[in-house]
């Protein structure tokens, strides 16, 4: 069974949650209390024989301890009861969710990875839907077929109906339907070259800013040619990568290239790794200490390699002034939104409302058992012309795994998104949860 | 329906040279403009007993123009026939709103323009306000 790397937490927030004491429960599984305590805080692997009966323990499913009940494969099935609902497909027994996986956990991959499927499919509909409602160079061709084709049928039809047609008449007609016939197939050949080059353009199942991070996830978000004193020209570096297959995706890429370049810079792998043994991933103390500002710290952490000694798991979102996530490097358990809105609660928000001020706490992500991160979140602002400019922000926030000494501070209770959020009472729900209450 | 006028706004010469051929067989005086800014005036100096107009114009799009003679109680009842490319329903829906008298999506039949046309025109004068 694959095993994440907070089994641990789970199994202590499922302890604590149920008031058990670890004594009790080591016992009750044959373990001491002190291999508990080291299992509980990650620091020692569980075997799939003692996760079993730690499951039992706890009354779970032994998939849910393993994955956690926020992990992919059950927001892919939470997914798939909303869409069934919502298509008047009936509903499904989302309190048994454990007990589906547990118990057949090749069937509920199965439809996770359909919901996924359907989710991308729908997607594509979505955006071509909106290219053709939107598209300048399709609504300008289409009317140019549009108007060929109208003139062309009215045209030919008073040629063949109207017996005793004048020859001046009958010549211009003539000239007519030649004339349209060419403008027709102008216009055919102009859009059939557009709709290819699109279609080559695009893979059509994710957006610019989803090729982006999934060519960054298979750098393992770390670009180690940007940490070089000479490093490469940028387009060298997307050259012929198939996960960027459009133009935007490209775009996109060479942007961030180039920030994560100046970034590099500002703030190189030497003394980076130095601060990060000094003083954590505290973005604000390492920007502190290098005279960078704070936002150059959260995306060179942002930019490190899984693995890096002294960095823990993290993942880092950004989001622009309308709230829109701009970047998504994911951690196992915070679950972010693929499609629509975040949980308005984030700390990314509180920041995006309170320009330049760090804000740092904990955020309990919901679930049946919920999980605990240390964030933090900024916003910077940009003027972009003046006085008279608009300011733009962009906030981010970084999501780490909260660390024992960090249980005195703020917490906050959030979700990923409504849709899939289990906090009935939540002050800032904007949709009815498919989840029962949590 | 004989001697009776039509203004014909479309930019599109080819068709608006075949609606023409098809309305002055039929009996109709056919006025033609292609710019949407010289409608209002057209209207004015010309009188028609009816208009087409296309919804899509350089100038002043059909719904403008529609809204502003709607707002003119002289052509609070004049009737107005609609083309467009565009044969969505939201199109539809704004010319409907715009007061206009009827709708017909390109591409259509010449026997369809004239039948409608007649139609909305028979209409009009069966109407006391008229």
């Amino acid at each position: 069974m694959a095993r994440s790397a907070l089994t641990g937490t789970r199994i202590r927030e499922r302890r604590t949650a149920l008031h058990l004491r670890q004594a009790d429960i080591a016992r009750s599984v044959g373990i001491s209390p002190a291999y508990l305590n080291l299992i509980e805080h990650n620091r020692r692997r569980v075997s799939d024989a003692l996760l079993e009966k730690l499951a039992t323990a706890l009354g779970m499913e032994a998939v849910a301890l393993s994955e956690g009940v926020e992990g992919a494969l059950f927001d892919g099935l939470r997914e798939a009861a909303a869409g069934a609902e919502t298509g008047g497909e009936g509903s499904a027994e989302l309190e048994r969710i454990e007990e589906f996986v547990g118990r057949f956990p090749g069937w509920a991959g199965v439809v996770a990875e359909r919901q996924k499927r359907v989710a991308d499919l729908e997607r594509v509909v979505e955006t071509y839907a909106e290219r053709m409602a939107q598209d300048p160079f399709l609504l300008a061709s289409l009317h140019e077929v549009i108007s060929a084709v109208t003139s062309l049928r009215s045209t030919a039809a008073i040629l063949v109906e109207t017996e005793d047609i004048e020859p001046d008449w009958n010549r211009r007609f003539l000239a007519t339907i030649h004339e349209e016939s060419l403008r027709l197939s102008d216009s055919a050949e102009a859009l059939v070259g557009y709709l290819d080059e699109e279609e080559q353009a695009e893979t059509g199942l994710a957006s610019p800013q989803e090729q982006v991070e999934a060519w960054l996830e298979s750098r393992n978000w770390h670009l180690p040619e940007l940490e070089t004193a000479q490093p490469p020209v940028p387009d060298r570096l997307i050259d012929g990568v198939a996960e960027l297959a459009s133009g935007a995706a490209r775009k996109l890429a060479l942007a961030h290239i180039g920030r994560a370049g100046q970034d590099a810079r500002a703030l190189p792998m030497v003394a980076l790794s130095r601060a990060l043994a000094q003083h954590g991933a505290d973005p604000v103390a390492i920007a502190a200490q290098f005279g960078v500002p704070v936002p150059v710290a959260f995306r060179r952490l942002a930019a490190l390699p899984e693995g890096t000694a002294n960095l823990p798991p993290l993942g880092l979102v950004v989001c622009d002034g309308s709230g829109t996530l701009t970047f998504r490097r994911p951690v196992a358990g915070f679950s972010l939104p693929r499609f629509g809105a975040a949980c308005p609660l984030w700390p990314l928000f509180e920041a995006l409302a309170r320009p330049m001020q760090p804000v740092r706490m904990l955020a309990d992500m919901a679930g049946r058992v919920p999980q605990r991160f240390l964030s933090y979140a900024y916003c910077e602002t940009t003027m972009t012309g003046g006085f008279d400019g608009p300011v733009l922000r962009e906030a981010m926030m970084l999501i780490l795994p909260a660390p024992e000494e960090a249980q005195g501070m703020t917490r906050r209770a959030i979700g990923s998104s409504c849709r899939i959020c289990p906090r009935a009472e939540c002050a800032g729900r904007r949709e009815p949860s498919i989840m029962g209450t949590g | 329906m004989a001697n009776q006028h039509v203004l014909l706004i479309e930019d599109e010469p080819n068709i608006a040279e075949a609606i023409r051929f098809i309305l002055m067989r039929a009996g109709w005086t056919v006025s033609i403009r292609e710019d949407g800014a010289e409608a209002l005036s057209a209207i004015d100096a010309l009188m028609p007993d009816a208009v087409i107009l296309d919804l899509m114009l350089p100038g002043r799009s059909g719904i403008e123009i529609l809204t502003l003679l709607r707002a003119r109680p002289e052509y609070a009842a004049l009737p107005v026939l609609m083309l467009t490319a565009r044969g969505q329903a939201r199109d539809r829906e704004a010319a409907e709103r715009a007061g206009v008298s009827a709708f017909l999506p390109k591409p259509f039949s010449n026997a369809e323009v004239l039948d409608v046309l007649n139609r909305i025109v028979a209409h009009a004068e069966s109407t006391p306000d008229a």
